[in-house]
């Protein structure tokens, strides 16, 4: 294969995404928010009406954006597959919490790499958390966990997504009065819409064609030292360091950072449970997002799951803010930690062995039918 | 050759996980899997490289069928 190829795809892809997020926060969007699949679809939720926090209501053109770049991008190297039946509902779950994770330490994985470039230090705090929640997921694929097959599913399913994504780009052009958009607070902060929706679709087809993840980095890492994914990380990181450098945006500490807090053990545990919870589900947000895209159902539902955890974690008090973490939000962390740790052992070798079933399957999990 | 690895339908890091016992448990010799997404495809081809292990990929249909050798 064109590996050589692949690895300047991918550096190509991190850079060009790294200018893109330089861009829209220099167009409007929020600091350190040039993308954030976290904080977007939390917008969008609210935007919808599905969570009230009336700083928090837009429907980011970013996402609808990269959904349909990478849909077309999928369409043009024929590399869309209509796919679906592994542990849908389970996956719901998974996401729920990884977005409560998320929304704990404010941001997704991406976003956290651009806090880190705009010298934010709680997201290095976060960097760390969300290695070790990869790390301790990594030891529940170790001992067989798997979520089951997907089978091939009527072509018809390859076309929900993309189209509900258009379907929203329509609705946020139309403004209808129904949806909501913040006045003021991070979702008033937003660069024009055809830019966003231009950087959307050019980062989805990039994320596409390169098979951007940042949980898939780490994990790839871990497993066989493979550091093809850690380019992408490795190249928005500089990309927008450099950037914000020469802007005189960046601004090294740990306070005063733009929609941030520096609650250090929460920072931790929320982009640890981020990560624990990713790897499951085999990407971070942006992946699935692409994933969904390309047809399959199974990340369609991630998708759901994460975007009912924002409207969850804002109706009920979970979700952190610059003040800090509350209580409700330490709380559900605990929670997602144990939901997660169940799901994972229920879903493994060793508890189908003792006569659990998943997917259908009898023989046990995915590393059991090799060994 | 032995029945190929089937690797179909499970998501990232799985088929890589199911490449990678394999040439733990072969240390040499040639086997074959087969995945139905490029992604897989390219993950067990970057594995296979950087564990040393010569790879060899057919496009049928919507599949890929990795020859994978040491």
């Amino acid at each position: 294969m064109v590996l050589l190829n692949k690895k300047a795809v991918i550096i190509l892809a991190g850079a060009v995404i790294g200018v893109t997020a330089l861009i829209l926060v220099r167009m409007g969007n929020p600091p350190n928010m040039g993308f954030c699949i976290a904080c977007f679809l939390r917008d969008l939720t609210g935007g919808l009406g599905l969570q009230r926090s009336d700083t928090l209501q837009y429907i980011r053109p970013e996402i609808p954006g990269l959904v349909l770049g990478a849909f077309l991008a999928s369409l043009f190297t024929r590399e869309y597959r209509p796919l679906g039946g592994s542990s849908p509902l389970i996956r719901f779950v998974l996401a729920f919490f990884t977005m409560t994770g998320m929304l704990v330490f404010l941001g997704c994985p991406l976003r956290m790499l651009l806090r880190m470039a705009g010298g934010d230090l709680n997201a290095l705090v976060g960097l760390f958390g969300l290695v070790a929640g990869v790390v301790l997921g990594i030891a529940f694929l170790r001992k067989g966990f798997s979520l089951g097959r997907a089978t091939v599913l009527n072509r018809s399913n390859l076309y929900i997504f993309p189209a509900a994504a258009a379907a929203l780009m329509v609705l946020l052009l139309a403004r209808p009065a129904y949806f909501f958009f913040s006045q003021q607070g991070p979702a008033s902060l937003h660069a024009p819409v055809y830019v966003s929706l231009a950087a959307g679709v050019l980062a989805g087809i990039l994320a596409q064609r390169s098979r951007l993840c940042f949980v898939g980095g780490i994990r790839d890492f871990i497993i066989f030292r493979d550091l093809y994914l850690l380019y992408g990380f490795a190249a928005i990181f500089l990309t927008v360091l450099a950037g914000n450098l020469i802007l005189g945006n960046f601004k090294i500490g740990f306070t005063g950072q733009p929609i941030a807090h520096s609650d250090g053990l929460w920072n931790f545990l929320g982009m640890a449970l981020a990560g624990y919870g990713s790897v499951f589900l085999g990407g971070c947000p942006l992946r699935q997002l692409v994933s969904a895209a390309e047809g399959n159902t199974d990340s369609a539902v991630t998708v759901l799951g994460l975007a009912a955890g924002a409207a969850f974690a804002h109706n009920f008090g979970i979700a952190a803010s610059a003040k800090g973490v509350p209580a409700e939000g330490k709380a559900a962390v605990l929670v997602g930690f144990a939901v997660i740790f169940l799901i994972a052992l229920l879903n493994c070798k060793l508890a189908l062995k003792k006569g659990v079933q998943a997917g259908g399957r009898t023989e046990g999990c995915a590393g059991s039918s090799v060994s | 050759m032995a029945e190929p690895k089937d690797a179909r339908g499970l998501l990232c890091p799985e088929p890589l996980l199911i490449a990678k016992k394999e040439m733990e448990r072969l240390v040499r010799g040639t086997f074959q899997v087969l995945v139905d997404t490029a992604a897989a495809m390219e993950n067990i081809s970057r594995l296979a490289g950087s564990l040393k292990w010569e790879v060899s990929v057919e496009q049928q249909g919507d599949e890929f069928l990795l020859t994978l050798k040491r």
